[in-house]
């Protein structure tokens, strides 16, 4: 039995965590949020240096053929200290080209997407759109056409993974950006923009099958968990550090046990989470037909752990908690983003409730 | 990472099913209907006679004291492979668990060598001797009496919620001997004989209809000096290696409980007023969040035995389990009871929905014993959060002198 996370994994986590205390955190976001920049660019080109886009990127292809573990824990310190750049987007991209892109596909954007020459998204939310109902945006005769909102780091990225409609649903193509129409949107996260993505005649190239971009939300579905899980631990624990701290009737209000059992509750909902993001992490590095299921539990078991830290954190922080200056409305916001990134939470627990349903016929 | 045996776990379980397919051959299919209470006894007590001389009890314990010395690995392997078949199981979980582990732990080497290798062979069974009316969750508050009277001891006094109380020979009883000392301080433990003269045993009728435990009656019952365990006054500290042993025996989801496939097959045999239950939004949210909680702790277990696994001592992550299971049961049975309508009320023998009638009856039971989700939820708070604890304004008073605030 060895279900846990490799030593090597391991070792980045601790790396990643030390790397972003010291650049990221809250007071790195509200620079970005101030400042109304796109992200952090300088923190970005020591992202880039660190070679974290190049982890899944095989070695072939001038990466460093990390497994999904690494991704991980990337996605997981990414989100604890909510580092404004682009990173999780790239990732996403790069999962992507290793599923469902051809030899030329990769061998062109790989390389690029590793050194940060390139920066990729994920551009397939149309609106009210599920990642599964097929979208308008279409691809004929190697033109794209269509428009993609709110497509997040869509300001930063140089080179955009499409959702388009085919017959057997949505599938995927890619495109550069370049020449792109795009515009801000505003969205409830103030520290990683999005953008409007007009396409009227892009070139673009069609990118694997339907069932690869199933396959691709399956794995963003962990990806996402992992994120999700980092953002709230680091909630949590800015607000068990404020219940040590404030005082309230004369006594440390985390002595209350209104306080106290929120906040263990906050854990509860995260070890639930956890185990079923590294049952998530499991699938995907093993390709195993529980991906569906577990991605789908992870995801769902994210999202209300998430939830409840960032809402119950504003809330036992009282009335400092709701004003700009103080950092909780960035984890807060944050949930916003995380819970849109790649399917609703309505989504995933109705996919996780159709994989359980297939499994039993399987078992039949 | 991978759900797979070591090299040295794979031949231990392969040694341990080759066993198991003779020894339990009469085991290896559910009984036709349950055992009554004396035949569940008998055939306990023959089972784990068969296991200690196969060399299957105390796996963790030191040899010298007649443990096999292995490692808690070893442990969770025969259990889960003794789990897989229909044995009798719990008259001994505990007395070995933790009755035992108290007794060589804090016993003279005289008395290990009287009560442990009889308890091993399952020749006497154990009982636990904790709670009393007023004290449950706030253990250290117990009233019991003991008085030093020559070179015994004279015990008067109440303890509730005894599993197999009556079908024990002997129990661990925690009693306060210092009524002039503050509550953690005048306590002392004792071995007692369940059928010396003085003891009372009373079964507890349930709010669900059964009667799984006991309340236990002393009047002037008297234990030997040599029978106690720990120093005078030392009773909470022994008491605290009996609880630990607790918290690792308790937890999980209860073997047969219902969970998240119930639901499923539950919603996919009935209709409601907008067409089968199944379709249902709020059903299949329902089914999600009821997989997540059961899974979850399931994947939390594995990680927890990745550590065993490797020689390290599990995360905090384990304590989230038993404040999960009961309550996802109770949520989940008054779901299913709901979707059923009066069907869900009406009870009828053998059907599925009496299970969930069942388990919605004793959910509630399960989120008291072994710890109530409250207390559960102040240990994740204060050890592993580290929040201060409750202010306790009774702890360096005498006892005699405490009042209520």
């Amino acid at each position: 039995m060895n279900f846990d996370l490799s030593d090597d994994a391991k070792t980045l986590k601790e790396a990643a965590r030390k790397f972003l205390d010291a650049r990221a955190g809250p007071s790195a976001a509200r620079k970005v949020m101030d400042s109304g920049q796109t992200h952090d660019a300088k923190l970005w080109a020591e992202v880039v240096e660190q070679g974290w886009p190049a982890a899944r990127v095989p070695e072939a292809h001038g990466g460093l053929g990390l497994g999904a573990d690494e991704a991980c824990v990337l996605a997981e310190e990414i989100g604890r200290s909510l580092a404004p750049v682009p990173l999780m987007s790239t990732l996403s991209a790069i999962e992507a080209l290793l599923i469902a892109g051809s030899a030329a596909q990769q061998a062109e954007w790989l390389p690029k997407l590793a050194s940060g020459e390139a920066v990729g998204v994920i551009a397939w939310a149309e609106g009210p759109n599920s990642p599964l109902q097929t979208p308008a945006t279409k691809l004929e005769g190697g033109k794209l056409s269509g428009r993609k909102s709110p497509v997040i780091d869509g300001l930063v990225a140089t080179v955009a993974i499409v959702t388009i409609a085919t017959p057997d649903g949505p599938a995927m193509a890619i495109a550069s950006l370049e020449g792109v129409t795009r515009e801000k949107q505003d969205t409830l996260d103030l520290v990683r923009p999005s953008a409007t993505l007009s396409f009227a005649g892009t070139p673009a190239e069609g990118l694997g099958t339907a069932a690869d971009w199933v396959k691709l939300t399956e794995r963003l579905a962990v990806l996402s968990a992992w994120e999700a899980l980092g953002t709230a631990d680091a909630a949590r624990d800015m607000t068990v550090a404020y219940a040590k701290d404030r005082v309230a009737f004369g006594q440390r209000i985390g002595r209350y046990q209104g306080v106290k059992h929120k906040l263990a509750d906050m854990f509860i909902k995260a070890e639930l989470a956890r185990a079923h993001a590294l049952h998530g992490c499991w699938a995907w590095e093993a390709d195993a037909p529980e991906l569906a299921q577990a991605a789908s539990a992870a995801r769902v078991a994210s999202l209300d752990a998430l939830a409840f830290t960032a809402e119950e954190s504003v809330q036992l922080h009282g009335g400092i908690g709701f004003t700009w200056e103080q950092d909780c409305q960035f984890y807060y916001r944050r949930n916003r983003l995380l819970a849109a990134l790649i399917g609703s939470r309505a989504h995933w627990s109705d996919r996780l409730v159709r994989a359980l349903e297939q499994r039993n016929r399987a078992a039949a | 990472m991978d759900f797979n045996d070591t090299a040295a776990e794979a031949e231990f379980r392969a040694k341990v099913k080759a066993w198991l397919a003779e020894a339990a051959a009469e085991y290896l299919q559910p009984p036709a209907k349950p055992w009554a209470l004396e035949d569940f006894v008998t055939r306990s007590k023959a089972w784990q006679l068969k296991k200690f001389e196969a060399g299957y009890v105390g796996i963790t314990w030191p040899k010298a004291i007649g443990g096999q010395g292995l490692t808690p690995m070893h442990q969770i392997i025969f259990n889960q492979e003794e789990s897989r078949t229909f044995v009798p199981t719990g008259l001994y979980s505990i007395g070995l668990g933790m009755c035992i582990p108290t007794v060589f732990t804090h016993g003279s080497p005289e008395i290990a060598a009287r009560y442990v290798p009889k308890a091993l062979r399952g020749e006497e069974v154990w009982c636990q001797l904790f709670s009393e009316p007023v004290a449950g969750s706030d253990l250290a508050s117990i009233r019991t009496k003991a008085v030093k009277d020559g070179d015994e001891w004279v015990i008067n006094g109440q303890k509730v919620w005894t599993s197999f109380a009556h079908k024990s020979d002997f129990g661990i009883v925690v009693t306060r001997t210092d009524f002039d000392a503050p509550k953690h301080k005048g306590l002392t433990m004792f071995i007692v004989d369940m059928h010396a003269p003085g003891m009372e045993v009373r079964p507890i009728k349930q709010m669900s209809g059964g009667s799984d435990f006991n309340e236990v009656f002393f009047t002037d019952v008297r234990v030997k000096d040599t029978h106690r365990l720990g120093e005078v006054g030392e009773g909470w500290k022994v008491s605290l290696t009996t609880l630990m042993h607790e918290r690792l025996a308790v937890g999980g989801k209860p073997r047969n409980a219902p969970g998240y496939q119930t639901l499923l097959n539950v919603a996919n045999s009935l209709e409601t007023d907008t067409g089968p239950a199944i379709q249902q939004t709020d059903v299949r949210n329902r089914i999600a969040d009821t997989y997540i909680a059961d899974e979850g702790i399931r994947l939390t277990q594995m990680r927890a035995l990745s550590a065993l696994s490797r020689g390290q001592i599990p995360g905090p992550e384990q304590s989230i389990s038993k404040v999960v299971v009961a309550k996802t049961l109770q949520d989940m049975s008054a779901f299913a009871l709901d979707l059923a309508e009066s069907a869900g009320f009406a009870v009828e023998p053998g059907s599925d929905l009496e299970k969930l009638q069942g388990s919605y009856m004793w959910s509630a039971g399960l989120r008291i014993a072994g710890g109530t989700d409250e207390i559960l939820r102040n240990i994740i708070a204060e050890r592993v959060l580290g929040l201060p604890g409750d202010l306790r304004p009774d702890k360096d008073t005498p006892f005699s002198q405490l009042k209520p605030l």
